[in-house]
């Protein structure tokens, strides 16, 4: 599948590779894309396109305040996909969506599948909606060559790992503890036990989210991990010190 | 049900990945208790000595009389433990965690009854407790956050979203991705994932089977109708239950008609049209939402009943017929209250008010051998400052502005 090999063919010339997060039209479509482009330049290899849920269960404080606040400002789904539409088209990396499943059931799951397609979405994720309830989800990920993209945890037994491996394209996110996203992960023993028990299950390259906010956090997942997932980091780093402060922060990180 | 979870089209466990053993552990405890017949013989020796189990049917008839039709019989959920029937779920699920050994519970709760319910079960069978409330609830229903707190639970406003009910179950969800190893989430209504709607539809099952025997023993026979409020819909499943196979039977349930349901502030999913099919909270039914899908606000002077989502089980009896529904307008709301309260001494809270209304407004159809019964949710003295402040009482006021002056000089 074409998210795989670019990872792979990426992966031959970099230890490991980024993958950063946005909400959309948080806090602005104007902000989003001077972000975008200094994520990009700095050598950012897939990014994350959050599109905003009013019931953002798996995200903590940070990310549900951002859904929220790009709703009440006017963020509506169209708008989302004519900006995804233009960030594709403007850069050669990969986008994915990342939203939860109301969004797509509303808008009609075939028709949101084909307009990524159009776009030129690379993947899918979508965290409330697990292989038991997707089979039509991931039947439609197979004939338009989306990439669903399906989530680990620590609390993901070896059995049921094989089993999403089993229903998975892309590549897998591993998310790198319990909670929701925003806090702090210690990356200790249990964490790497974790790692290599993921890797054991899968083929495809392993993604990892959830409390990694610098170099150091890189560096430990260099050699267990192909991506580093930046959430929650870039977000509180706009928030706190604009749009510009996310190049330097991303050039750091390697 | 055809699919495990499924009630028609409705339902499911839309769930992150994080709690997918939390929910196969869950699912396994909730079918050995169901399978084993001693669990349910110790929940009604429980209900039967911690609360007032078997609840009263009372049979109300100055109101029987003022409205000249069927005889009005109210089943008193009040006279639970804690004044609601949220004590009926509570101990039943405070059981499963005893055998799941879990330590800790958290639950959301709307008018907080069930977070009353909760803080109490877990201050009976030594548990720590967590409780999450809107914060525009909180503010309302003041008199339940201080028992909660009294009785050793953390309570937590909720100040995302709309800061009401649906806001505080995510919060609660966002807890339990955390801390699920130790933690048990007491869901308090016939809502979200799989197996919850199914789990306290089942404990909450024991209105039903009551009201069935009362209404055979005290009129004779079967009631022409049976009215619940109906917010996430458990009060309603509990007694509905126990009429489900007698087709006769006419099932109502009545939502919150707010300021209208033209008005666009209500929480009306099933009796308005306002409402479309969605997936949020970990289930499938019908929201009120706006067309990307987003979650709309909703309004009721009624905490309980002020949710966009409603049982998924309660949307298929809607679609196959069984069930039918109904608003009731804030304004309707507090003149049934009224009218109850002078004619028997009964206070309803203002959730159960709601099915007062509509059960007065069809009274006079029935014939006089007729019978309906009222599922009384609950008591209504956790509203007295919203009632008090709806009725503009002067005595009360001057009350709360002497008080006011006392904490002042503190």
């Amino acid at each position: 599948m074409q998210l795989t090999d670019y990872i792979r063919k990426r992966r031959e010339k970099k230890n490991i590779l980024l993958m950063t997060h946005l909400v959309l039209g948080y806090p602005s479509f104007e902000v989003n894309r001077q972000v975008i482009r200094q994520m990009v330049e700095n050598g950012v290899d897939l990014i994350e396109l959050q599109i905003p849920f009013s019931e953002p269960m798996a995200d903590g404080p940070m990310i549900l305040k951002a859904n929220q606040e790009s709703i009440e400002a006017g963020t509506t789904v169209k708008d989302c996909l004519e900006f995804a539409a233009e960030v594709t088209a403007a850069y050669d990396i990969p986008f994915l969506f990342m939203t939860y499943y109301n969004i797509l059931f509303k808008y009609g799951v075939e028709d949101f599948f084909k307009k990524a397609v159009a776009i030129g979405i690379k993947g899918f994720i979508v965290p409330d909606l697990p292989p038991e309830e997707g089979a039509g989800f991931l039947q439609l990920a197979g004939k338009y060559e989306i990439a669903p993209i399906l989530i680990y945890a620590p609390t993901s037994t070896d059995e049921r790992m094989r089993e999403l491996a089993g229903h998975a394209r892309g590549f897998i996110y591993c998310v790198a503890r319990r909670g929701v996203t925003g806090k702090q992960t210690d990356f200790d023993k249990d964490f790497n036990l974790y790692m290599s028990r993921c890797r054991q299950a899968t083929n495809l390259p392993l993604a990892v989210g959830f409390g990694i906010s610098n170099k150091e956090d890189v560096d430990f997942l260099t050699g267990q991990a192909d991506i580093a997932v930046i959430g929650t980091r870039t977000i509180r780093l706009i928030d706190e010190h604009g749009a510009a402060a996310v190049g330097p922060f991303i050039a750091g990180l390697k | 049900m055809t699919t495990k979870g499924y009630y028609g089209n409705w339902g499911g466990a839309f769930i992150p990945e994080v709690l997918h053993e939390t929910f196969k552990q869950l699912n396994l405890a909730f079918e050995q208790a169901k399978g084993d017949p001693t669990f349910w013989q110790e929940y009604k020796e429980l209900m039967s000595t911690y609360s007032c189990r078997p609840t009263p049917l009372t049979c109300a008839d100055n109101l029987s009389d003022h409205f000249g039709g069927g005889r009005i019989y109210i089943k008193r959920e009040d006279l639970n433990h804690t004044g609601a029937h949220k004590a009926n779920n509570v101990m039943g699920q405070g059981l499963l965690v005893k055998r799941m050994g879990k330590k800790r519970v958290i639950a959301e709760t709307g008018a907080g009854q069930h977070g009353v319910a909760t803080a109490t079960m877990a201050a009976k069978f030594g548990l720590a407790c967590t409780i999450y409330m809107g914060e525009e609830d909180v503010m309302r229903q003041r008199p339940n956050v201080f028992w909660m707190e009294k009785m050793g639970a953390t309570v937590v406003p909720v100040t995302s979203g709309s800061k009401t009910l649906k806001d505080a179950i995510n919060e609660a969800f966002r807890d339990w991705v955390s801390s699920m190893d130790d933690t048990h989430y007491v869901m308090g209504t016939v809502c979200g994932p799989h197996p919850f709607p199914e789990m306290v539809a089942w404990f909450q099952s024991i209105i039903g089977l009551e009201a069935r025997k009362q209404i055979i023993n005290g009129f004779g026979k079967l009631p022409a109708r049976v009215y619940a409020c109906v917010g996430g819909g458990s009060n309603a499943m509990g007694i509905f239950q126990g009429f489900m196979d007698d087709k006769d039977v006419e099932l109502v349930g009545v939502e919150a008609g707010g300021h209208g349901l033209e008005s666009g502030e209500h929480a009306a999913r099933l009796a308005g049209i306002d409402s479309s099919a969605g997936v949020a909270q970990g289930y499938k039914t019908m929201f009120l939402q706006n067309d990307d899908g987003q979650m709309r606000d909703t309004h009721s002077v009624a905490a309980g009943l002020d949710y966009v989502g409603v049982s998924p089980i309660l949307t298929d009896l809607w679609e196959k017929g069984r069930v039918r529904f109904e608003s009731a307008t804030d304004k309707e709301v507090m003149a049934a209250l009224d009218l109850t309260m002078k004619k028997e001494g009964i206070i309803p809270a203002l959730e159960s008010s709601h099915a007062f209304v509509q059960a007065f407004k069809e009274a006079g159809d029935l014939a006089t051998d007729q019978a309906l019964i009222i599922n009384m949710s609950g008591r209504g003295d956790k509203d007295i400052f919203t009632i008090a402040h709806a009725f503009n009482d002067p005595s009360w006021k001057e009350f709360i502005r002497k008080k006011g002056e006392e904490y002042a000089t503190d």
